[in-house]
């Protein structure tokens, strides 16, 4: 399935999308970037060394979910042309974090669109705003 | 605020890592797609990589013993700063193309700027890359602005 530029009016929402990282997830995804801080992981050492309330989320783990919100939206022959965010706001273990975005630039002259991203939590609180530009179809 | 910032820090900027050689695999594709919970077919057979894969892809292999007690290396880019605490910032991304299994990629790593600013809890000072990923012939496959906090 893809996403043809006709259909895409300014202001569009897109879906939001809910994850909820466990110990399991982190674990498998510091492992599969290869990253061994122990602030993904380790909860005695996070609180007490790095004082942090508990185990870090990762902020490129919050940052693919944002690509996501894009390269799920357009689908297999859609084009990710460029992707930023920043990590505003930590993120810990037994959080629910919901991503979405809406469309805020449309441009047809290149078949791009502009989209508004972000991750936020359950206070409503954003921890990841970002932007992404797509190629679309026709 | 005191400058953080001493001139043997500054010196750091525009430091670069030795070029890496990266080859593709689907099963690290899949790896990283399963454990970002990808959405898409693509991904999840590992026809494609995610466009955030790079961001693992870039991670250099380390023996176990060159690990800090925080489980961190120490990293080749990072000078010794007067604070430690350090987190991801944030990136911006151009993409060129995807990359798919079989691909071998050449990742450079520039450090070009460090800077301090006045958080709501302190100083923080934010170090900031520039990546540039090709493959081996010289394709250009992303380019990346990425920073990192030290609070």
């Amino acid at each position: 399935m893809s996403l043809k530029l006709s259909t895409v009016t300014l202001g569009d929402v897109i879906a939001e999308r809910t994850f909820e990282p466990t110990n399991v997830s982190l674990f498998l995804y510091n492992a599969a970037i290869w990253n061994p801080h122990r602030i993904h992981y380790d909860e005695s050492y996070t609180t007490q060394v790095e004082k942090h309330p508990g185990v870090v989320v990762d902020g490129p783990l919050q940052g693919d979910w944002l690509s996501q919100v894009a390269i799920n939206w357009i689908g297999d022959d859609g084009q990710l042309l460029s992707l930023e965010y920043a990590n505003r706001r930590a993120a810990y273990l037994g959080e629910c974090l919901v991503s979405g975005g809406t469309v805020s630039a449309i441009d047809p002259s290149n078949n791009t669109v502009t989209l508004d991203l972000f991750i936020k939590n359950e206070q409503g609180e954003i921890t990841t705003p970002g932007t992404a530009v797509v190629r679309l179809h026709h | 605020m005191a400058d953080l910032i001493t001139d043997d820090i500054r010196a750091w900027i525009g430091r670069c890592d030795p070029a890496q050689r990266i080859e593709v695999t689907r099963r690290d594709i899949i790896k990283y797609s399963m454990a970002t919970e990808q959405c898409l077919d693509k991904y999840l057979r590992g026809d494609e990589a995610p466009p955030m894969f790079l961001f693992g892809a870039q991670q250099p292999l380390l023996p176990l013993r060159e690990l800090g007690p925080d489980g961190l290396r120490k990293d080749s880019l990072l000078p010794d700063l007067p604070l430690k605490r350090i987190m991801a910032g944030g990136v911006k991304q151009t993409h060129q193309r995807a990359l798919k299994p079989g691909d071998v990629v050449i990742i450079t790593r520039t450090l070009t700027d460090i800077y301090e600013k006045q958080g709501s809890s302190g100083p923080l000072i934010f170090v900031v890359y520039e990546i540039e990923v090709n493959t081996e012939a010289g394709e250009a496959i992303m380019r990346e602005t990425q920073s990192r906090i030290v609070r």
